[in-house]
């Protein structure tokens, strides 16, 4: 008796250790429709009673349910009459996969030493495994960009799904751009560790600025030349040269966007977008003249100074997209787990009132515009990835965004997690 | 050079013989002045409100004889005409730090010092009442002639440091007769700050609450100390009781601070002089109620530099109006009939302190307060006003000379006399050579215009229509001008010497270049142009923005008034038995819920339309760090001593947001520094008001645990490694200690036998007796599991498991035990210890019958609890109306407040919020907030106050870009992002 108690308890172990992560779904083998279900398209649309199909991981149609009719012998049809389809959300500037605990330095990947590292890439060190990635599936964030941080080029990010095996199996676009943080122009006493509390311009400001305009003048001449001694950094620096790489430039404050749009301008560097971007609500005529979009931070944070409006964060995409910017979000000041919030960031943005679909284009179809992945993502529309899920209801509302299927390039994929097999388990020890 | 120096010092040292008339005499004979001295016929500030013209002042051995109008003048009396000019007391710094050097700082250990690293002293460094200033006192010239230059005859010295730092010493700046005769009293006053000493790294205290607990217990300890009870020798306590008869004086540094000192004071009978920090005049009704006199820096803030709009920017409204306003302090404290004295500690040099009274005279400071302030009010304080700060009979000759009114920017300081030892600052005797004068010679023209200051002049000269380079000194009657020849390509140069005479023209010796030497006269032909323009001073009055309430952004000019309010057709969420109410009305008066029901008849009510709107009671957030000015007590694994209510800063903008996010109450928690933590102030929301009016009366009594990698310093560093427990292991260990050590405690009080009264073991003995609850930190379920058996063993319950990750995974025992859980919505992931932590935990708790609570431990979150709420209907499908009582109902009945606040109830305070939508949907907005039916917030006044602060700030822009262009100084603008605290914050 004593033996099979044993026994058991190995089993179970093994079990728990087994289901800890969730297996990959495998590639969809037969046609998949959705049918009766409000779709957001992701680009401003809205079909309600719609039909989505989609065959080999693309999406095959996106009609009005009346429009089209269905074999279900050759479909597995998804009836999800008053429920709500929409495309996989979308984050950028993550360090998913690169930390699992914050507190433990032992499994904290995100950041490299150095300055100037544009040839690390985060991509290597992505842990598809990860149950904080998983936890974001239930939510509806199925896809981001990882990024590395730490310097003033803290390295070349990559865009992953999340359900894989392995960094092979996630990646979407492999080192789609280089991360740059523009230098602050102003130095900042943190009174309370008894320091001056003066805000003054910095002293090192310019030094920096000309060491990154030093760095692309070198850069260039060098991919100009023979290579025979290889450098590393410079050869990272290729894709921003021939537009197959973005600059993503760090950025929160008015005069430093401004400057940091002058350079890129200047080293006619084309495909330039600004992460962060606090003030940016105070610069958008160049930022529209020069079209370039901002992947703005998350709204559930406070103001910088206490002389803020209270909503502020709240309200900042509101101030962006009324003055014609392309907005997405990313999610690089966040804990990893509080990703899973992003469509509550939304949701709270959409509260100061921008149309609900408008606020959902942001970790749509704004973000996959910004991080050039358009083509694949941010949309149902026929021809992408059928990377999308089903709410009972509203996804931007915590009551409603319950997830009943979400698939990733048409694979059906798990929404269990670690956590729900504790909420399970847990459950179950007190029913008696 | 060397000679020199020699010289001084025999000089000084034959002064010393001179004045001590006991010591034996071996350089001469005795030779004693015993004359008098009479100055007549000036204007004599006997005190400031005693004011004799055409007086004598009569001074004979460094005293005064006799001041008034028919002074009998003796014939061994040395007379000085003062016509037309003024006698004033000189003036005191009773808050100086004068020939006291304090000590550098130690260069810090890595390794945390825990325990005193000082032998028969008290067990904390940082308490060092056995220091006497007289010890380490070494008179400085430069300092005293410094000092003496700005008016000032005696400083009352000490050592700055520490926070009880030991015994003052009153030192009259004479440079006569040695420390002898500087000494007035060696033991003037005891000196107290809320600072740590710089001498030792212990770490107790390390917040302000740390530091008043600190003060109480050492008065417990002294008390038991005297009365014989301890077994081994405390010099530090032994000085303690020496020195209870001293004035005591306490450096509060803040308006804040203030109060806290003053209510420590009160507890032991002790009223302390109170050095304060000078924005008393934002809380002017709290700081009047301390009673106390104050001691106030006079260092207004400079004008920012605001051209650089984008650093503009980042400055705060509360520093702009700090600028604008800060100069009306003492005018503040003078209106409300409180006693103050001035210090020039602080200051850069005491050559500022004339300028900023003067500003404070601007400002309305009267100026007979501001002479009291320097002279008779220190005098009063240290219980000397027959010895100094004022020239009556007897009291020191110790005064100053002036040309007129001493708070007129054109009045000069001829003299400073202490005890009877003059010190020229600028000679009464100085002929006034200013004018403009012609001179031929050499054949030359040549007219000179002199003007500027009386005794440092300067000079213009020209001839014809050349105008020359001259140069002009003026020394003990004799001037000296160096003047360019007219033909100045040779860069030559004529010199003038001349001795002023009687007459008032300039008679003496030209040099011209080649060295001849030659008579010459210049004739004075008529008075300068002195730029009388400048005189025309800013007679504009200063324009002063008012102060609201807090003074910060978003303040109330006058605080918002409590209101009959009838809210019409709303959906009413009573957590009650109703459950959700449609189409109802509520009535709200007196501060209470006067009615709830339909077409409900307010007479006199204000009718506020709610269709379509819901309404609450008001979020109750049991874990919070908002409104504090410190966390983390961090010096000891135990500091049950220390109080959350003694932290409580009423000014933090994060009290405005959090009403905009719909929050009424909340529990300001210690942090998790250790397993014994403080005492939780729990407030409610009233913005505008005073600490102490946030504070809950009666309020329940709550201390906070703490369990986990934060009590065993896993996250602090690898230095971190000293302090007990270091394990979970450990930290039961440090419960069963202390709550068998409070057993014991309470045994032996309870005995009548004589005890120790110790704080930390009082609140202990409260838990034990169920009068005080404890909330605590704890995470994983071992840990959970084992503060509910050792709260068993000693027949008490723990109350609340806040944050309670793993809660889920013991919720059966803890329903059993009876404790609630007062969890994150979400967190988990963050550290080791919330690897297990699930969303579902407040879902799975609730089911077991635990009362959940959802808390915030988080500025931001705090302000979206409902969100955090909804999320439980996510994770785990929580009903909305169970969902919505984690946030209100429930967190009231884990403070113990359900009887006042947390649902809609007739007869409960009126805490409720008006929301746009569905209080639960991510779409919904706090309109208004309401606290005991006063709104605190309320959307539309929100946009009023962003327009009348972006008013104020444009205008004080203006007003300081004006400051700039008059050439004043200014300084950077300060960085006005605050420092958001939460558990693991320091």
């Amino acid at each position: 008796m004593k033996k099979f108690k044993y026994i058991y308890a190995l089993l179970m172990l093994c079990c728990t250790v087994v289901v800890a992560q969730q297996t990959p779904a495998s590639k969809q083998s037969k046609d998949i429709a959705i049918v009766g279900a409000t779709a957001h398209i992701g680009n401003g649309q809205v079909i309600e009673n719609s039909i989505i199909t989609f065959s080999n991981g693309k999406i095959t149609n996106v009609a009005d349910a009346a429009s089209i009719s269905v074999n279900s012998n050759t479909m597995d049809i998804i009836d999800a009459t008053g429920k709500h389809v929409y495309p996989g959300f979308i984050t950028s500037n993550s360090s998913l996969g690169l930390v699992e605990v914050n507190a433990v330095r032992a499994s904290n990947d995100q950041r490299e030493t150095g300055n100037i590292k544009p040839h690390i890439r985060s991509l290597i060190a992505y842990n598809a495994e990860s149950k904080v990635v998983e936890s974001m599936r239930p939510n509806g964030v199925l896809v981001a960009q990882i990024s590395p941080k730490g310097g003033r080029i803290s390295g070349t990010s990559s865009i992953v799904q999340f359900d894989a095996w392995n960094w092979e199996d996630a990646a979407i676009k492999v080192d789609d751009g280089i991360h740059l943080t523009w230098p602050n122009p102003y130095t900042f006493g943190r009174w309370w560790l008894g320091e001056d509390p003066g805000v003054k311009l910095s002293t090192n400001y310019t030094n920096q600025v000309e060491e990154l305009n030093t760095l692309i003048k070198d850069s260039k001449a060098y991919l100009k030349g023979s290579k025979t001694t290889k450098n590393l950094p410079f050869e990272a620096m290729k894709g921003l040269y021939d537009g197959s790489q973005q600059l993503y430039i760090h950025v929160e404050d008015e005069r430093g966007i401004t400057d940091a749009i002058a350079y890129t301008k200047a080293h006619n560097i084309k495909n330039m977008v600004i992460i962060g971007g606090y003030e940016a609500h105070k610069v958008t005529d160049l930022l529209k003249a020069n079209n370039i979009g901002v992947l703005i931070g998350h709204t559930h944070s406070l103001p910088n100074s206490s002389d803020d409006d209270y909503d502020l964060p709240y309200k900042m995409p509101k101030l962006l997209i009324d003055a014609g910017i392309t907005v997405g979000m990313h999610t690089g000041n966040v804990s990893n787990f509080q990703t899973r919030n992003l469509p509550f960031y939304i949701g709270t943005a959409a509260r100061e009132g921008i149309d609900k679909e408008e606020a959902l284009k942001i970790i749509t179809s704004n973000t996959a515009k910004l991080l050039g992945i358009d083509d694949r993502l941010g949309t149902l529309e026929v021809g992408k990835d059928a990377t999308l899920f089903i709410s009972e209801g509203d996804a931007l509302d915590m009551r409603t965004n319950q997830l009943t299927h979400a698939f990733i390039g048409g694979r059906l994929i798990s929404l269990e997690t670690h956590q729900t097999e504790l909420w399970k388990r847990y459950s179950n020890k007190y029913k008696n | 050079m060397i000679k020199k120096y020699l010289f001084a010092m025999l000089l000084m040292c034959t002064y010393t013989i001179m004045a001590q008339e006991h010591f034996p005499k071996n350089d001469g004979v005795t030779s004693k002045n015993t004359n008098y001295t009479a100055f007549i016929n000036a204007k004599i500030y006997v005190t400031p409100t005693e004011v004799i013209n055409k007086g004598t002042l009569l001074i004979k051995e460094g005293k005064v004889i006799a001041s008034g109008s028919s002074v009998k003048i003796p014939d061994n009396a040395i007379v000085v005409d003062l016509s037309d000019k003024s006698i004033y007391p000189s003036f005191i710094d009773i808050y100086s730090n004068f020939g006291v050097k304090t000590p550098e700082r130690q260069r810090g250990n890595r390794r945390p010092q825990y325990d005193a690293g000082r032998e028969g002293f008290y067990w904390n460094d940082h308490i060092m009442p056995e220091q006497n200033a007289i010890d380490k006192f070494n008179f400085d010239n430069k300092s005293a002639s410094d000092l003496k230059k700005a008016g000032f005859g005696v400083v009352n010295t000490h050592m700055q440091d520490g926070v009880v730092r030991g015994t003052g010493a009153l030192i009259a700046l004479t440079n006569q007769g040695g420390n002898a005769e500087r000494i007035l009293d060696g033991r003037s006053a005891q000196y107290l700050s809320l600072s740590r000493s710089v001498t030792s790294a212990q770490v107790y205290p390390s917040s302000i609450m740390g530091t008043t607990a600190l003060l109480r217990q050492m008065y417990y300890d002294a008390d038991w100390y005297e009365k014989g009870n301890a077994s081994a020798k405390d010099r530090s306590l032994e000085a303690l009781i020496a020195n209870k008869g001293l004035v005591q004086i306490i450096e509060a540094g803040n308006k804040l601070n203030d109060v806290r000192v003053d209510n420590v004071g009160d507890e032991f009978g002790i009223q302390y002089v109170i050095v304060g920090g000078g924005d008393e005049y934002e809380r002017i009704a709290d700081i009047k109620a301390t009673g106390a006199t104050y001691i106030l820096p006079v260092n207004f803030p400079k004008a920012y530099d605001v051209e650089n709009p984008f650093l503009a920017n980042t400055l705060s409204v509360a520093d702009m109006k700090e600028w604008n306003q800060k100069p009306i302090n003492p005018k503040t404290l003078a209106d409300n009939g409180i006693r103050f004295a001035f210090t020039t500690d602080n200051l850069k040099s005491p050559k500022e302190l004339k300028t900023n009274i003067l500003k404070a005279i601007s400002y309305g400071l009267d100026k007979t307060k501001a002479l009291e302030a320097l002279t008779t009010i220190p005098a009063n304080i240290l219980g000397k006003s027959n010895m100094i700060g004022s020239l009556k009979n007897g009291a020191y000759a110790n005064f100053l000379i002036t040309s007129g009114d001493i708070f007129e920017k054109e009045t000069t300081l001829y003299e400073n006399w202490v005890k009877g030892d003059k010190m020229v600052i600028e000679s009464m005797s100085v002929k006034d050579i200013r004018g403009k004068y012609n001179a031929n010679i050499n054949g030359t023209s040549y007219d000179i215009a002199i003007s500027g200051s009386l005794s440092k002049p300067s000079v213009k000269i020209s001839s014809g229509s050349s105008s020359l380079g001259a140069k002009i000194t003026y020394k003990d009657e004799w001037v000296n001008i160096i003047v360019t020849d007219v033909d100045a390509s040779n860069k030559t140069f004529t010199r003038l010497s001349s001795r002023v005479s009687d007459t008032n023209n300039l008679v003496g010796k030209a040099t011209s270049s080649n060295g001849n030497v030659t008579s010459f006269t210049a004739n004075k032909t008529g008075k300068s142009e002195n730029k009388k323009k400048s005189s025309k001073k800013d007679t504009t009055t200063p324009d002063i923005v008012p102060v609201t309430y807090p003074n910060t952004a978003y303040g109330f000019e006058t605080l918002p008034k409590q209101e009959t309010l009838l809210f019409k057709n709303a959906t009413v969420w009573t957590n009650e038995t109703e459950g959700i109410l449609e189409n109802t009305d509520v009535l709200i008066k007196d501060g209470k819920i006067s009615a709830i029901g339909k077409n409900l008849n307010g007479r006199g009510a204000k009718v506020i339309d709610a269709t379509g709107k819901h309404i609450t009671a008001g979020i109750i957030d049991e874990h919070s760090h908002i409104a504090t000015s410190s966390v983390n007590e961090s010096g000891h694994n135990s500091t049950a001593e220390v109080s959350i209510e003694e932290a409580v800063d009423p000014d933090d903008i994060d009290i405005y947001r959090n009403l905009a996010g719909g929050v009424t109450s909340i529990q300001i928690l210690h942090g998790s520094a250790n397993p014994i933590g403080g005492r939780s102030a729990i407030i409610k929301l009233k913005w505008g008001e005073s600490a102490e009016n946030l504070i809950y009366d009666n309020s329940p009594k709550f201390i906070k645990f703490a369990l986990g990698e934060n009590v065993k310093q896993s996250n602090w560093g690898d230095n971190e490694t000293v302090r007990f427990p270091q394990s979970r292991m450990g930290v039961e260990q440090v419960f069963v200690d202390y709550f068998t050590r409070a057993r014991e405690y309470e045994a032996l009080k309870n005995s009548g036998k004589s005890y120790r009264k110790d704080a930390e073991m009082e609140t202990l003995v409260e838990i034990l007796n169920g009068e005080r609850f404890i909330s605590c930190h704890s995470y994983v379920q071992s840990e959970i599991n084992m503060l509910m058996k050792v709260a068993e063993q000693f027949n008490f319950k723990v109350n609340t498991f806040t944050h309670i990750l793993e809660g889920y995974k013991v919720a059966d025992k803890m329903a059993k035990h009876g404790v609630g859980g007062s969890t994150f919505s979400d967190w988990w992931a963050y550290k080791f210890e919330v690897n297990d932590a699930i969303p579902y935990n407040a879902s799975i708790m609730h089911n077991a019958g635990v009362t959940v609570a959802i808390n915030s431990d988080d500025g931001e979150m705090s302000r979206r609890l409902n969100q955090e709420a909804a999320k439980t209907v996510k994770y785990g499908g929580v009903s909305e109306e169970d969902a919505w009582k984690f946030v209100t109902l429930n967190p009231a009945k884990l403070l113990h407040l359900d009887d006042r606040v947390g649902s809609l109830k007739v007869g409960k305070d009126a805490d409720v919020v008006l929301w746009t939508d569905h209080p639960m949907s991510i779409y919904a907005k706090a309109e208004k907030t309401i606290i005991e039916g006063v709104t605190y917030f309320d959307l539309a006044r929100d946009l009023e106050l962003r327009a009348a602060m972006k008013a104020e700030k444009s205008k004080l822009t203006k007003l300081m870009l004006q400051d700039k262009n008059k050439g004043l100084k200014t300084q950077p603008v300060k960085n006005s992002k605050k420092q958001q605290l939460h558990c693991d914050s320091e």
